[in-house]
């Protein structure tokens, strides 16, 4: 399904673009252009967005369109979609707002334009994460598509990632966050630590996992892994062997009756949980927040080892050039510079340029969301919505006790299809 | 001149109809036959002819677990709504004495039809769930002492869902074939010194077979293409042949969804053979 949303009344063509573009083209040449921000308003210009829909937000389109006068054309689609659009159409969009995982995948097919570092004002102000792979100095970098893996090329041209840091960046990291377990606390009725818990037989036939292969694996493969039946040599990429021990251990699972559903969608998993035909599951942030926002108990775990992440970032598609390529840098400039990231971090997520959205959240806000301290007043969504009363603390803590403990990446494996039809086999079993 | 005219009259009157059926139906399958021999990855698909789309169907003991999975809610679903569809287009056509009532009652069948399938179908959740209606008003009673786990998420509930959809399918085509019975059959069978089980058995059952064989069409096609009610009802935890076609499908593995939809479409078109020749359904139209 594919959801297109128009930000503005008017929707500016091909035809005002490409004169939009000579102007500016020759304002940019004559030097009229010096400072920072540009207002593009004089001149029109419209960048086609597309994406997988978690911050393919309508308020960012709004703010981007007040401040820059850049008209954003956002278009969301699943994963799948988004990765084949990405790379079968290359000229329906400007820029490629992917996950890393896909991002991998459509990279060397060159439909993706690294970006000059030198042109990213906050590029100093990413976190290290993206750079590094390693939060803090002394993290240990998570296995599966971690960013920083797929974060760098050596050459504007190039087709293969680098090893290290370049100056050559393949996507601005925009979003991304720590995925657990959700409980519900008043029904478990013991505490939860591990992974594996969710395997315990007192749970039978009240539990539940994402039938979206890619990440149901990977929950799979962080349950299997703290009960000690295996150790994988990298979960985001596990050989058929490694595959076969994971989906073959699901089946029996299956067959014993440990789990009540299999959910696809974000309202599945809040309906199971609410409705208490399932106690713990995989579960996204916003649905817990869905559900505690019917007054319902609902946790987001903390498990001892450590979280499944996810992150997204924004790339230039290949065609990008002249004015059109300078309002996407801007924009993106514009993205980094800390109202969006404010705004992300208020939902639940992470913004990768910390350091400028501090200085559009509140102090309390900060405290609660980033530093996992207890609110001191209401904790409000960027809607207005109230999410958390006073004195509330965050699930897990702070920004890095959460994304310092991340144990691995949603990822792309090598052996793909045949991960995807043991899967099916699982859910036929 | 006049002779070729006569001649070509009744191929431009079928022309239409040739028409709409060779656009919406003839070239689609085509398209979907040559698809399914396509080779595919991630980004999309391309022209080949490889038979592995097949070889990895047919091959493989989850086509077969979930073809037999399917042939059984089929089985299931068709036995209950065709006792159900009799009954109760016997009970319209026979018992219900005024035309105008026959009419009234019939509509009274397709009130539910006015809202959505799928909400029809997803109103039977809270109703069966672990804190539904019927658990919380068991337990409350005191006539068990735990909830019953398999009314939701089970096999029990894809078929109750089912049943719950389809029997209009079955009730309309034999209430509609009991209606052309000529009256004055049954009273000659009275008259004769048959039992009412006798005139049932031994002349409306025969004389209702079309709309048994329509119904059962319906039926079968509607089961054996179902996705939604499966996932639904049970919570993905079973499996059916659309099911695995659109699991292909949302990881854009459109070449072997065709293959799985040819194998699928040779199957069901057999079915509907077999049923057209036990009951010649012309009879009806």
């Amino acid at each position: 399904m594919t959801e297109t949303t128009k930000t503005s009344g008017i929707t500016r063509r091909n035809l005002l673009k490409s004169g939009a573009a000579a102007m500016a083209g020759a304002a940019v040449g004559s030097g009229a252009i010096t400072g920072f921000p540009t207002i593009w308003a004089q001149n029109p210009i419209t960048l086609r967005q597309f994406g997988t829909g978690v911050s393919n937000l309508n308020a960012i389109a709004e703010k981007c369109k007040e401040d820059l006068g850049i008209t954003l054309e956002m278009t969301a689609t699943d994963s799948d979609a988004a990765a084949q659009r990405a790379v079968t159409q290359p000229d329906s969009y400007d820029i490629a707002d992917i996950e890393y995982w896909i991002l991998k995948k459509v990279f060397p097919t060159g439909v993706i334009q690294p970006m000059d570092t030198s042109r990213l004002t906050y590029y100093d102000k990413i976190v290290p994460l993206f750079k590094t792979g390693k939060l803090l100095p002394d993290s240990v970098i998570a296995q599966g598509t971690a960013p920083h893996t797929v974060g760098f090329v050596e050459s504007a041209d190039s087709k293969e990632f680098a090893k290290g840091e370049t100056g050559w960046f393949t996507m601005v990291p925009t979003i991304y966050n720590a995925d657990t377990l959700g409980i519900r606390p008043d029904l478990v009725g013991r505490d939860i630590t591990t992974w594996a818990d969710i395997m315990d037989p007192a749970f039978k036939g009240k539990t539940a996992i994402i039938n979206v292969p890619s990440i149901g694996i990977m929950d799979a493969a962080m349950i299997m892994e703290a009960m000690g039946n295996i150790t994988y040599g990298d979960k985001g990429n596990m050989t058929t062997a490694e595959i076969d021990a994971t989906i073959d251990f699901l089946i029996k699972a299956k067959q014993d009756g440990q789990f009540r559903a299999f959910w696809k969608s974000f309202d599945e998993s809040v309906n199971l949980m609410s409705s208490g035909e399932v106690v713990i599951q995989s579960m996204w942030s916003p649905a817990v927040a869905a559900v505690r926002s019917k007054g319902i108990a609902c946790k987001y775990q903390p498990l001892k080892e450590g979280y499944r992440s996810w992150g997204g970032g924004l790339g230039l598609a290949a065609h990008l050039q002249g004015a059109q390529l300078d309002a996407a840098y801007e924009y993106i400039n514009w993205y980094t510079s800390g109202w969006v990231g404010g705004y992300l971090n208020r939902q639940g997520y992470y913004s990768a340029a910390m350091e400028t959205a501090k200085e559009y959240m509140s102090e309390d806000e900060w405290g609660y969301w980033i530093e996992g301290k207890p609110a001191v007043g209401e904790i409000k969504a960027p809607d207005g919505t109230v999410m958390e009363k006073a004195g509330a603390v965050r699930d897990g803590g702070s920004f890095e006790e959460r994304m310092g403990k991340v144990a691995c990446w949603n990822s792309v494996m090598d052996e793909d299809r045949y991960m995807v039809r043991r899967w099916n086999e699982f859910i036929a079993a | 001149m006049n002779n070729l005219l006569t001649r070509a009259t009744p191929y431009l009157q079928a022309t239409p109809l040739l028409l709409i059926l060779g656009f919406f139906l003839a070239i689609p399958i085509l398209l979907l036959l040559v698809v399914s021999f396509w080779d595919y990855d991630f980004a999309g698909m391309y022209p080949d002819f490889v038979t592995f789309n097949y070889a990895e169907t047919l091959g493989s003991w989850v086509t077969w677990k979930t073809y037999g999975n399917t042939l059984k809610f089929a089985a299931i679903v068709w036995a209950i709504t065709a006792f159900l569809g009799f009954w109760v287009a016997y009970f319209l056509a026979f018992h219900v004495k005024t035309a105008t009532m026959q009419m009234v009652l019939f509509l009274v069948c397709t009130v539910p039809f006015l809202t959505s399938n799928i909400i029809r179908m997803i109103s039977w959740i809270p109703v069966l769930g672990r804190n539904g209606l019927v658990n919380s008003g068991l337990v409350g009673a005191g006539v068990i002492d735990q909830p019953i786990e398999w009314l939701l998420y089970s096999d029990f509930a894809v078929i109750l869902a089912m049943v719950h959809l389809y029997t209009l399918f079955m009730v309309t085509p034999i209430f509609n074939t009991m209606m052309r019975i000529d009256k004055s059959l049954v009273e000659a069978a009275r008259d004769a010194g048959a039992r009412d089980w006798q005139i049932i058995w031994n002349v409306i059952l025969p004389l209702a077979k079309p709309g048994i064989a329509i119904g059962t069409i319906f039926v079968v096609t509607l089961v054996m293409a179902d996705f939604s009610t499966v996932q639904v009802m049970s919570g993905g935890q079973s499996a059916s042949v659309a099911l695995m076609m659109r699991n292909q499908m949302s990881l854009l593995q459109y070449p072997a969804a065709a293959a799985n939809a040819i194998v699928l479409l040779v199957l069901v078109l057999s079915m509907v053979a077999g049923i057209l020749r036990i009951v010649d359904i012309r009879k009806e139209l």
